[in-house]
């Protein structure tokens, strides 16, 4: 019986380059319960991160009690991950779980009805139309809600209302993996797939803590470099993390650049490949343009120039070019670390910028992997509740509009194409302007997770806006709303979602919801029926009631664009494995990897966007896109390094970064709720480097003071191996204190020290480049509560406190099959795949 | 060559005047932060190009005792105040930026005529710089425009 709280990713399963990633199937039963006791198994995928691993719901009595990996299912082979395994199902059964919609009377949220409830959103909504007009109403959603949802409140958004004031929190989370991709392939659209893992002999990891974030994702690398014939890993992260540890056992590099200098190394290492030829002529001259522009720009970047900017060793920036530049194939992530960072979108193109020269794209192990944040980040995207239009179409070209005007029935007029759609940032400016006066948001905690967490609260208690919220639990957001709407969650709906590299699971409903909580979709589809939204015939525009009838609607908009779902439907997806998209008459079993044939969706006709400055986010025009005539070839695209926004001073000496533990997920709605994962982490930390501590006179557990110009937080120290100048504080945690008698509830949340400032491209806010200072309150009585397994782990060279290693799961089992299934479209099950082969 | 130096004050005048202005709406809009950010990125760029220019006037002088004065213009020294004052006032910073890149345009000719590769070189990449000033103030523009135009408060 297996401690995966001790042991993150389990029993390793090492085998050889270009040999399929063997099965291990992962299971957890709640109370006790063996196999046997449960009484049926409902097919889904795990929504705890965005990996998107297969799983089971294992029902017992009409409640979920545990989860079971699917073995068949491409994306896990069976495992799953600490929190899937234990946070999957805990919440589900959680007293304080709202069952009834709760409206505010006399400055008081207090019990109510549906129809009260969503009589007065649509009273609200009814009498801002009439007033203001649609630009009053302002829709903030999630990254974990089901595409079906997405999609019909695109719908709602963009053609029933008409704003443009729409987004999720996939802004936050997933915004540059979307924009990198448009900027340089024309389209969002993952370009490689997890089976390079196994034909790389290299994988470089930008800011993607990957052993934390997509546990089950490492564990297929752990298997790589522990076999036969491993890759080195290169690892670009400010702290030591288990990436920096392996980075350094493979005979890889860990590079840990100064946090917001991610574009200086960038330019640094693509230096480096033109200045040793590692740059294939041929393809670039076929496949791309920008490559003069490119070089141009990342001329001045030299090693030494490099070095002194991000504070590294000259030689480890040339080591790991040369990696880069000798490997067969190598594969890159990228995540938070440059998503959230200073020049996020320049900086992952960049990452683009380094596989184009290569012409290491498309072909099994050359790949890159923009990773996203959340489970269900990727629909967002693809369905439009958020900054994009359906389909990956683009909003500044007049036939895609028309496509979805007709798809619709409705007036082209109606969905606001003027500019793109308002990002999240901007939309709670117009609230706190007064220009928004309905702000509607679903599954998600912005009071927690959004920068400056002080200003999002008074945004959101202001008298001027109308807010109403659907969730969970009654979250630190909820309290704050004017209606709050009881949701259903994972396992108690059907719907479909589609994680990082395309791959779309279908994942039904196991159980009832609580009391009277209602699924995303019934709550969207009972308000337009409300409003008496139509097409132009007159006839209701959601004319969809069930997540099947919505999924077709949004397959049918899908045809002739990159995200194809015309050959899926529910019967498919109810086969043993996720199918990645595209799937449609020409792979009709779906597609592992895109752009195998070099050719790019950056067509003018057919782009998803025309691109952007990405200095400034000036858009580029149309007439001047097709000047460039792309016809299906990437964008270099190059930007200068320019200094963080705000650089520590003598009043904010040190360098504030946020970011995740292994243990908990977002706001810990679900996570927090899980026995197992909550004792691992119970209460929020900073980390000091050693250096800094002994400066400062601070101790592992001593209580201390962190302070931004906007905020503070007062939490314990763990002196750690974050680099020196630098302070991580991991951002999951507000006042919601489940276990309660929590000492650092009321002053541990990491955002109110972050700045609102944001991407000029994606628009993501940097939640890790702000100044600090931090200052002992008093001595700790025992170690900080941070985790001894991951990241935060205390340095090596230990203070006068001992910290106990962390430990304490609830049993689960692994089993490691003796005969791997059969897995489709795995380029490993055809010996062969030439893995090491250069291309020609 | 009385009137290239004209010319080359007026290049001159004007970056400076733009990125005063820039400046100038950068802090009195300081809650749109992008505004805030991006101005002050953009004034960075206009400083840049007086530098660039800066040994072209030692060679050709400043003197622009003939030039009309109605070809200066004046900067933003404050701003308007609200949404529909932002909108305002990035249309003054693109009527300026404007007047920079036709000033830009006409200091190359100029400096094609005279051979003057140094001349001509600062013209043409400064130029290509106010080209991403001006496609960012019509974006912003653009994206401003319907909420400050129908739902200010």
């Amino acid at each position: 019986m297996n401690d995966r709280i001790a042991d993150i990713h389990g029993e390793l399963t090492p085998h050889a380059r270009g040999t399929v990633w063997p099965a291990r199937v992962d299971l957890h039963l709640e109370d006790g319960l063996a196999e046997d006791d449960v009484d049926r198994w409902v097919q889904s995928a795990c929504l705890l991160c965005s990996n998107g691993c297969g799983c089971d719901i294992a029902v017992k009595d009409g409640r979920m009690v545990g989860v079971r990996g699917r073995a068949t299912d491409v994306v896990n082979h069976g495992r799953l991950g600490p929190k899937g395994l234990y946070g999957s199902t805990a919440w589900s059964r959680s007293s304080d779980r709202l069952t009834r919609p709760l409206v505010r009377e006399g400055g008081r949220l207090v019990e109510s009805d549906w129809d009260t409830a969503m009589g007065r959103v649509v009273e609200v909504s009814r009498r801002l139309l009439a007033d203001k007009g649609p630009l009053s109403h302002g829709f903030y959603t999630s990254g974990q809600l089901f595409l079906e949802e997405y999609y019909t409140q695109a719908v709602i958004g963009k053609a029933g209302i008409g704003t443009p004031h729409m987004d999720g929190n996939t802004r936050l989370c997933t915004a540059t993996s979307a924009a990198a991709f448009k900027e340089s392939f024309g389209a969002d659209g993952q370009p490689g797939s997890y089976t390079d893992i196994e034909h790389c002999d290299a994988i470089f990891l930008f800011g993607h803590n990957m052993a934390e974030t997509q546990t089950v994702l490492w564990t297929r690398i752990l298997d790589r470099t522990r076999g036969e014939d491993p890759p080195r890993i290169v690892c670009v992260d400010p702290r030591r993390t288990l990436v920096a540890r392996e980075a350094e056992a493979t005979g890889g590099v860990h590079l840990a650049p100064r946090v917001g200098t991610n574009m200086a190394l960038m330019n640094g290492l693509t230096r480096e490949l033109f200045v040793h030829g590692w740059v294939d002529e041929a393809w670039v001259d076929e496949h791309t343009i920008g490559v003069d522009d490119l070089r141009a720009v990342v001329e001045p970047y030299t090693p030494d120039h490099v070095a002194d900017v991000c504070g590294l060793d000259a030689d480890d920036l040339r080591r790991a070019a040369r990696i880069f530049g000798e490997s067969t194939a190598v594969l890159s992530t990228v995540l938070q670390g440059f998503y959230q960072s200073h020049q996020a979108t320049a900086a992952s193109v960049a990452v683009h910028n380094l596989h184009l020269l290569r012409g290491m794209i498309g072909r099994p192990g050359a790949g890159v992997l923009q990773m996203n944040g959340q489970p269900t980040a990727q629909n967002n995207r693809e369905c439009g509740a958020d900054g994009d239009f359906p389909g990956f179409r683009n909003w500044d070209n007049p036939r895609h509009v028309e496509e979805l005007a007709t798809a619709w029935n409705v007036d082209a007029m109606t969905i606001p194409h003027w500019a793109p759609p308002t990002h999240a940032m901007q939309i709670f400016r117009y609230v706190e302007t007064g220009a928004i006066e309905l702000l509607w948001i679903s599954a998600t905690n912005p009071a927690v997770s959004m920068p400056q967490s002080a200003r999002i609260r008074e945004v959101l208690s202001a008298d001027t806006c109308f807010v109403v919220v659907q969730d969970l639990f009654l979250t630190e957001t909820a309290e704050l709303a004017d209606v709050v709407l009881p949701a259903a969650g994972w396992g108690e709906k059907t719907g479909c979602f589609t994680n990082v590299n395309r791959t779309v699971h279908l994942s039904e409903k196991a159980v009832e919801p609580p009391g009277e909580a209602r699924s995303d979709l019934d709550i969207f589809v009972a308000y337009a029926d409300a409003m008496g939204f139509t097409d132009k015939d007159g006839n209701p525009l959601i004319s969809w009631r069930t997540p099947q009838e919505a999924f077709d609607a949004w397959r049918a908009v899908t045809a002739g664009r990159p995200v194809d779902y015309t050959g899926l439907s529910y019967d498919t997806l109810r086969g043993p494995t996720g199918i990645p998209w595209p799937v449609n008459d020409e792979h009709p079993e779906g597609t592992d990897r895109l752009y195998a044939d070099g050719v790019f969706p950056t067509d003018t006709d057919y782009c998803e966007t025309y691109g952007h400055d990405l200095l400034t986010g000036g858009a580029v025009t149309e007439s001047e896109h097709r000047a460039l005539a792309p016809a299906g070839r990437a964008f270099l695209k190059a930007a200068p390094y320019t200094p963080p926004h705000e650089e520590p001073s003598e009043d904010y000496p040190l360098r504030y970064t946020t970011g995740r533990t292994a243990y908990q997920f977002h706001t810990r709605t679900k996570t927090g709720r899980s026995r197992s994962l909550d004792a691992a982490a119970p209460d929020a930390w900073v980390e000091l480097s050693v250096p800094d501590a002994a400066r400062l006179g601070i101790d592992e557990g001593d209580r201390v003071r962190v302070e931004s110009p906007r905020g503070a937080i007062e939490v314990r120290a763990r002196v750690g191996q974050v680099m020196e100048g630098a302070v991580f504080a991991p951002f999951h945690y507000g006042h919601y204190d489940p276990s309660g008698g929590t000492p650092d509830a009321d002053h541990r949340l990491a955002n109110e020290l972050t700045m609102t400032v944001w991407d000029p491209v994606s628009k993501q806010p940097y939640f890790k480049t702000a100044a600090c200072r931090v200052v002992k309150v008093r001595d700790g009585d025992g170690p900080a509560p941070a985790p001894t397994t991951t990241a935060s782990a205390p340095a090596t060279t230990q203070g006068r406190r001992s910290v106990p290693a962390t430990s304490g799961g609830a049993p689960t089992s692994s089993r490691v099959l003796d005969e791997t299934p059969d897995y489709p479209l795995d380029p490993s099950r055809d010996p062969g795949t030439p893995t090491a082969t250069r291309r020609p | 060559m009385p009137h290239l130096s004209t010319y080359v004050g007026l290049a001159d005048h004007s970056e400076k005047t733009l990125a005063e202005s820039l400046r100038a709406v950068a802090d009195g809009h300081a809650a749109e932060v992008d505004v805030f950010h991006t101005c002050h990125l953009l004034a960075g760029w206009s400083d840049e190009h007086r530098h660039l220019l800066a040994p072209v006037v030692a060679r050709y002088g400043e003197d622009d005792v003939e030039e009309p004065e109605r070809l200066h213009a004046d900067g933003l020294a404050e701003v308007r105040s609200g949404p529909v004052g932002l909108l305002r006032d990035l249309q003054d910073l693109h009527v300026l930026a404007t007047l920079v890149q036709t000033t830009w345009t006409v200091v190359a000719q100029g400096a094609q005529g005279l051979r003057d590769h140094e001349l001509l070189q600062v013209a043409t990449t400064s130029n290509a710089e106010t080209t991403r000033q001006l496609t960012w103030l019509n974006t912003r523009m653009k994206a401003a425009a319907p909420q400050a135009l129908i739902v200010d408060p």
